[in-house]
């Protein structure tokens, strides 16, 4: 992807450059899913993007925030104004007491994703110096996006023959240097969905994926679906603006 | 047709039917391009109302137990005051009194309270002249003739149910929307 | 009545402005029936194109800094609740970020055919001088923007950036600190990195100013690159070229929107999305793509100071091209070797921009060393040389006689003769 990104801008107008890419060395290649979200025409699976949000509050939450995001934003993948109230209210949030001093109060659709922790360095204190990053925008901050946290949600195994793996690090084959120091955080069954779907970790990890990138890019449909409107728009007016050029150059030719 | 060499400079005008096509697509092109620019300035004017974060912080909740009666507190509701007062009864009862009085902007003081807490008058606490902030909500500052509140800026007199009595201010200070939920405690919003 | 101007406009009111101060008259000078070579091909849209694009980038970015909070704590965040919260903040945003790679594909693409028919000969010299002048104040303008959002790639490329300077023997250091405001890229930085942001565009609205002054006063070149001769090969610019540019202002809208509204990401890179984390550096950080193939001159050079004078110098040469170029034909249309070498120097171009996405070892420095000598061979020995010994082509008696099958007599109906609608 990179690669290709360089070709196309270094030939300047290089649009729609053909998916071909170079064979790149130690890159590591994420299999390609179907995502609900992929092409012009793309939308969040509502269902889908629902249970991934069970994933992310059930699991990841115990470790990653998404502090961009608002309880309010959840009203983006189908949940009800009385659902993302009661899911806010669920939850006891950071505070200023009257008295000045810090406090919890149940949470508001406007406040956002409460975070595991205080601050980064209260993070890396409770996990080992390490820093979980903030999911927010992953699907965004990786060349790979959607595919790239799937295939690293899907790809724990045990090391292969030769293969030592650091202490407190855990093998993954599509992690770079294959060393990661997050547990595997899904099994089979890891969380009960409410809609019967079976829980494995590829159904898991795809919702959650859905869910991550609702939150990464909450405008996503609204943009596609104007977008569309606009190059259709666009279209029109240059056929008019062609042949009313056509009729005003008509006179000097 | 026109001699185009010879003279380019004036569009020349051709045959009737000609002229008329071109003018119409002429026409249609430019407010085709009128619609495009009118929807390119859209967005940009539309990004300076309330964003998506202001509107959903649009609600204040205030507990109103430690508040006695004749005193007043100042609450924040949309970066604005908000006066939340505890009338005595003699305030109650001037401002039931005043609704028969001369009022520039006519309103029962019924109408200004929630039925059956007459005690608590909750008011926007901004002069609906020019937007200062009236005093009177302290017990040591000036109330004006009418007890309620004075604003010092042009002079406005507000009586004990808010409503302008004199000066500049065309209309009585504003009553939020709000609801009690539970005996001492309201939602502003 | 003294002083006054002669309008010649009959509506009241505009006459009542425009003889106090003949701004109508100047814009129907100027653009109505200002004669303009009546054979322009799409290559001349580009013009009208980067104008509109400034535009763009002005207007998006007035509204954008209405949001944008310019402190390192929270500059990251202040750009997510655009995206994320402000009524079309995300379309803002992206016409922005993207509006920045079509300003330069245009300018690019612009520049392109300055150089292929010879508009940067005499006597339009300064015209093409001021034009090398707005390129790099775009530049300047968009490094600084791209680190407004102070994310991974932000933080870093201004680092490397600004680090250029200390590679000035004696004075270095002491520049990037000043740069800096401090000891690191930090906070002073990014405060006065966004005042710059939205200054220059303003000074580059002045020099773009003058570029067209420049452009009124000496006239078109042409696809011929021969002199018009008289109003036989002109035509007003309104409507024939305003129609014109409309066309192709519309097809350029397409592109734009298809990045926008598609792939808004695609031209950017996925580690500016993270936070700006000034104790790790990304794995491969490169700059935009519109910076890469200086960025592989600058590396293809093994010594610090050595590469970045022969960065600058790669755009210092176009600045003295008018006098590089030995040859009386402007348009590569008449010279059939020029037309070939261009081409040539267009992929040295490519190669230097795909060499400079690249991790900066074996092949890739190879071949940026090869482009970046052939570069350079071909402003500073290839032009000087060739003028001197190219066999031109014979040029037509004038732009009417050439373009017109009979020479510029009457036509029949207008489905004939379009010969020049295409480059």
């Amino acid at each position: 992807m990179k690669l290709l990104r360089n070709i196309a801008a270094a030939a300047l107008l290089a649009l729609g450059t053909p998916a071909a890419a170079l064979a790149a060395g130690e890159e590591i290649k994420f299999p390609p899913q179907i995502w609900s979200f992929s092409g012009p025409f793309g939308t969040f699976d509502r269902a889908s993007a629902q249970r991934g949000f069970q994933v992310y509050s059930e699991v990841c939450s115990a470790c990653h925030a998404v502090k961009q995001a608002y309880y309010r934003d959840l009203k983006g993948i189908g949940l009800s104004e009385k659902e993302v109230e009661a899911i806010a209210a669920a939850v006891m949030v950071p505070a200023i007491g009257d008295d000045g001093a810090a406090t919890e109060r149940k949470g508001m659709p406007s406040d956002r994703f409460r975070s595991p922790y205080a601050n980064e360095k209260a993070a890396r204190a409770a996990f080992n110096g390490a820093y979980p990053p903030d999911l927010s925008v992953m699907i965004k901050a990786r060349s790979g996006g959607a595919d790239q946290l799937y295939s690293l949600l899907i790809g724990y195994s045990d090391p292969p023959a030769g293969v030592t793996v650091g202490d407190g690090m855990y093998y993954n084959k599509y992690y770079a240097g294959h060393q990661i120091a997050m547990a595997p955080p899904l099994a089979d069954g890891r969380v009960t969905y409410a809609d019967g779907t079976r829980a494995s970790v590829e159904q898991m990890s795809r919702d959650v994926t859905t869910f991550l990138a609702y939150i990464a890019e909450p405008e996503m449909e609204t943009r596609k679906r104007l977008g569309v409107k606009v190059v259709l728009f666009l279209l029109f007016l240059t056929g008019l603006t062609y042949a009313t050029k056509r009729k005003v150059w008509a006179d000097v030719h | 047709m026109a001699d185009s060499a010879a003279a380019p400079q004036a569009a020349p005008h051709a045959g009737g039917a000609e002229v008329t096509k071109r003018d119409f697509l002429k026409l249609v092109t430019a407010a085709g391009a009128a619609v495009g620019v009118g929807a390119i300035v859209w967005p940009l004017v539309d990004s300076m109302n309330p964003s998506a974060d202001v509107l959903a912080l649009s609600s204040t909740t205030v507990d109103l137990a430690p508040v006695t009666a004749g005193q007043a507190i100042t609450v924040m509701w949309r970066g604005k005051p908000v006066f939340v007062r505890h009338r005595t009864p003699e305030e109650i009862a001037k401002a039931k009194a005043d609704d028969k009085g001369r009022l520039p902007d006519p309103a029962l003081d019924a109408a200004r309270v929630k039925p059956g807490k007459e005690q608590w008058l909750i008011v926007v606490g901004i002069c609906t002249h020019l937007g200062c902030v009236p005093l009177g909500n302290r017990s040591t500052e000036v109330r004006g003739e009418y007890g309620g509140w004075f604003c010092p800026c042009h002079g406005s007199h507000y009586d004990t149910s808010g409503r302008i009595r004199q000066g500049p201010a065309p209309a009585n200070l504003a009553v939020p929307p709000y609801a009690f939920e539970g005996d001492t405690k309201i939602k502003i919003g | 009545m003294a002083g006054l101007h002669k309008s010649e406009f009959e509506n009241p009111v505009i006459r009542w402005v425009d003889s106090r101060l003949p701004i109508f008259t100047m814009l129907q000078k100027e653009y109505g029936v200002f004669p303009t070579p009546r054979n322009f091909n799409y290559f001349w849209n580009f013009g009208a194109l980067a104008m509109i694009n400034l535009v763009i980038m002005i207007a998006t970015g007035i509204f954008l800094a209405m949001n944008y909070t310019a402190h390192k704590d929270m500059a990251f965040d202040s750009v997510e609740r655009i995206m994320r919260d402000v009524n079309w903040g995300w379309l803002l945003r992206y016409v922005h970020a993207n509006g920045a790679s079509m300003f330069f594909i245009v300018v690019y693409i612009h520049m392109f055919r300055g150089l292929y028919y010879g508009s940067y000969k005499t006597p339009r010299e300064l015209l093409w001088i001021l034009g090398v002048i707005i390129m790099l104040l775009m530049m300047a303008t968009a490094f600084m923007g791209y680190v407004l959002p102070w994310g991974q790639m932000s933080y870093w490329g201004a680092t490397v950036i600004t680090n250029l300077f200390s590679a000035f023997p004696l004075v270095g250091e002491h520049i990037v600190t000043w740069l800096w405001g401090g000891f690191s890229v930090d906070n002073p930085t990014l405060n006065r990195f966004f005042s710059l942001h939205f200054l220059l565009p303003f000074v580059l609205v002045g020099v773009v100013f003058l570029h067209i002054a420049a452009l009124h006063i000496t006239g078109s070149n042409n696809p011929l690159g021969i002199d018009v001769k008289g109003p036989q090969d002109t035509l007003p610019f309104h409507p024939y070229y305003t129609i014109k540019d409309s066309v192709g202002i519309c097809v350029y809208f397409i592109v734009f929107a298809l990045f926008v509204f598609f792939a808004p990401n695609y031209l950017g890179h996925a580690d500016n999305y993270i936070p700006a984390n000034p104790l790790v550096t990304p794995a491969h950080i490169v700059p935009e793509w519109y910076f890469l193939p200086f960025y592989a001159i600058l590396r293809s050079v093994p010594d610090k100071l050595g590469g970045v004078l022969l960065m600058f110098a790669s755009i210092g040469v176009l600045a003295v091209l008018p006098w590089l170029d030995t040859s009386p034909v402007r348009s590569a249309r008449f010279r059939p070797v020029y037309r070939i070498l261009i081409w040539v120097l267009v992929l040295c171009c490519v190669v230097l921009g795909v060499c400079g996405g690249k991790p900066a070892e074996g092949i890739w420095v190879v071949l940026s060393r090869i482009a970046t000598a052939y570069y350079f061979l071909h402003f500073l020995v290839i032009l000087p040389v060739l003028g001197k010994f190219e066999r031109t082509l014979p040029l037509p008696e004038s732009i009417s006689r050439a373009v017109l099958p009979t020479g510029g007599g009457p036509l029949p109906g207008g489905a004939a003769a379009k010969p020049m609608e295409k480059a």
